[in-house]
């Protein structure tokens, strides 16, 4: 598989608050991030609240400040820098990179018809001739997305969250774009409408060979759908890896904590609460070293005073953690 | 004697759009010192039940004439239903019963410090004085995991993070030795780690302060890892109940087996999800006979649709005994399978 985007020592910094003299605080909130998201990828992206998770889904659609590396999209033959668009260029780009939030319920313009929702992208980015061709296309998205269309011209009101969720799925879909970046897209809804969206999704990117970048903040849906998955903590990523290699063998000692956290069905699971001890620090002043050691039980004097690289394997999985090698499995 | 026992619990709501049944014959006990977990998904009426106990559902609804909520007190068996008096409800409100809800940052009035906050309930339900009111919310905001409580005592419930401040809503909750603690989503805001903390949390404090638990939930794991029975409710009405074990390892209702199958598990990832068909009925448009026939794969046209399923026991048992495995389905009871065989 080819690379569709590639991330390179990522920043995204915000400013916050203001004095009349001197500079502004500035909050880095992604640092040095890399990743490389391939060509009909289903790539998850886990992390707690605060770790950043949708602010890297936001820089990949220049809609966070990047203040430090490159994003590069090979979705069009000549690869383009995603920081540097601007004007026409900037529009082309996310014609072909497109959103899906996580709340059907603001994320859809009540006084609009679904099928005035579902065109709106046709109208704006110009990219139907006539009223006729938009129709047709319309009805072709919603069809695919299993949406009856005798509903169209109803408003959002009438729909269930899983409906909705399917409406602005065919939104995003209508400008037949290459990536889909899904922000907590079945966050807010029940788990049997919940498998119904992931299993739509899913048959969309193998029919129609799409690049998702979903984000998550739960493990079991990303175990679920995702082919890679890269875990975030504080702004950093702190391991990547094939889906099956990560849940089978995690290296990180976050990565555990998060697994053994989650309630399975099995009634002789203990959850384990102290592999990881207390709450995310404020990313307004991350801890100096590596980030997790104020939480991480292993935490040594190394954790304390370096940041650790990220190490590869050959077989794709990659972590940052002095440790790993010799923590308890 | 149980100290909740709920029988034939139904509740109305009266709306622009008419009367709307949200509860509907539910009934269910809650025995001292165990976790009663009832899971479903929104609409279900897992809140608006629990939320009878106390009297909290407005006033726009109405309880049925015949639902009867008896509550065990140190001056014997009240009727929750019957009290209709704002002082004779503070008995159960905050006294007998205390409640803790999904987000912690709307339970607290944001402009008064968590302790006073404490303190002033601590007040008005217990003979404390200000002085050992105060000792005793600092010691407990202590118990619950909070460090530094004397300083926590004269924040503000903003300057918290979400699980500090869910376990202070907690301490709070404890402070006035509830004997019953309803705990609607407790966890549902928090992220993962900060989830197992208080859910530990929840089931050491039982043991301690020799109370009960109702653990409402849309998470069949949360269930599994905490409660000791479990009641599922779909559309306002109880489905399947049981000890967790047994709901868990053999569901009956085809209901419980929907959310078990469609529900994505990190020991099965490789399996495909497989989700209840259908979309959730609206409430103005509640189905005849069994709730669920509009949704469930075996349902039987003339039966499901129609008549109401009874409870009955799974494998023979009698529905009314303590830890019986109970579900409401036409399939399982012995007079419908005749039923289908003559058809």
């Amino acid at each position: 598989m080819s690379a569709l985007i590639d991330i390179d020592n990522l920043s995204v910094s915000y400013q916050i608050g203001s004095s009349l003299f001197g500079a502004r605080q500035k909050i880095e909130v992604l640092s040095d991030i890399s990743l490389q998201i391939k060509k009909g990828q289903f790539f998850g992206l886990v992390g707690e609240s605060g770790s950043g998770k949708s602010t890297l889904g936001k820089a990949l659609l220049q809609a966070a400040p990047i203040s430090g590396g490159r994003i590069t999209s090979h979705i069009t033959d000549t690869p383009l820098e995603v920081a540097s668009l601007k004007g026409q260029a900037l529009k082309d780009y996310r014609k072909s990179a497109q959103m899906i939030f996580q709340d059907p319920y603001s994320s859809l313009n009540p006084r609009m018809t679904i099928r005035d929702i579902i065109a709106e992208p046709l109208e704006v980015m110009g990219l139907a001739q006539s009223r006729e061709e938009t129709d047709q296309k319309v009805r072709e998205i919603a069809r695919q997305c299993r949406l009856n269309l005798e509903h169209l011209r109803r408003f959002p009101h009438a729909f269930s969250g899983g409906q909705r969720q399917r409406i602005a799925i065919a939104r995003a879909l209508v400008s037949e774009p290459e990536l889909i970046i899904a922000d907590e897209s079945v966050a807010a809804l029940d788990v049997s409408t919940q498998a119904d969206i992931l299993n739509l999704l899913k048959s969309i990117q193998s029919s129609k060979g799409l690049t998702f970048f979903f984000i998550s903040h739960d493990l079991s849906v990303v175990a679920h759908v995702c082919d890679v998955v890269a875990v975030m903590y504080l702004g950093q990523i702190v391991e990547i890896a094939p889906k099956k290699s990560l849940f089978a063998m995690p290296r990180h000692p976050y990565t555990k904590a998060l697994l053994a956290s989650v309630p399975s069905l099995d009634l002789d699971q203990k959850l384990e609460p102290n592999l990881i001890e207390g709450e995310i620090p404020s990313v307004a002043a991350p801890p100096e070293g590596c980030r997790i050691h104020t939480r991480c039980p292993h935490a040594t004097a190394l954790c304390i005073s370096t940041p650790p690289m990220m190490q590869q394997d050959e077989a794709g999985h990659s972590v940052a953690c002095h440790h790993w090698a010799t923590l308890p499995a | 004697m149980p100290l909740l026992s709920v029988k034939d619990l139904t509740i109305y709501f009266n709306t622009d759009e008419g009367q709307i049944t949200a509860v509907e014959d539910v009934s269910f006990d809650v025995r001292r010192g165990e976790i009663l977990g009832i899971v479903g998904e929104s609409g279900s009426g897992k809140s608006v039940s629990t939320k009878s106990l106390m009297m909290l559902n407005g006033r726009n609804s109405q309880i049925s004439p015949e639902s009867r909520l008896i509550l065990e007190t140190d001056d014997g068996p009240v009727d929750i239903a019957s009290l209709s008096h704002v002082k004779d409800l503070r008995l159960v409100r905050g006294h007998s019963i205390s409640m803790i809800f999904q987000e912690p940052m709307a339970s607290f009035a944001p402009a008064v410090k968590i302790g006073k906050q404490m303190v002033e309930q601590l007040l008005i339900h217990t003979d404390l004085d200000k002085t050992t009111a105060k000792a005793r919310s600092i010691e407990i905001l202590s118990r619950v995991g909070i460090p530094d409580p004397e300083l926590r005592f004269n924040q503000f419930s903003f300057e918290l993070s979400g699980g500090m401040r869910q376990r202070a809503m907690i301490a709070m909750a404890l402070s006035t030795r509830p004997k019953l603690l309803i705990a609607d989503e407790p966890t549902t805001a928090l992220d993962v780690t900060i989830q197992a903390q208080v859910l530990a949390l929840i089931k050491d404090l039982v043991a301690e302060f020799d109370m009960s638990v109702i653990l409402i939930t849309h998470d069949l794991g949360v269930i599994a890892q905490t409660a000791d029975r479990v009641a599922v409710m779909y559309l306002g009405r109880i489905v399947e109940q049981g000890t967790t074990r047994d709901v868990i390892t053999s569901p009956q209702h085809p209901y419980t087996q929907g959310l078990i199958n469609s529900r994505p598990s990190l020991d099965h990832f490789e399996d495909p999800l497989t989700p209840l068909s259908g979309d959730l009925p609206s409430p103005l448009e509640r189905p005849q006979g069994c709730v669920f026939h509009t949704r469930c794969a075996h349902a039987i046209k003339g039966l499901c649709d129609t008549q109401k399923p009874p409870v009955i026991g799974v494998a023979g048992q009698d529905p009314t005994d303590e830890d019986a495995h109970n579900t409401s389905c036409h399939l399982l009871s012995p007079s419908a399978s005749e039923q289908v065989l003559v058809s």
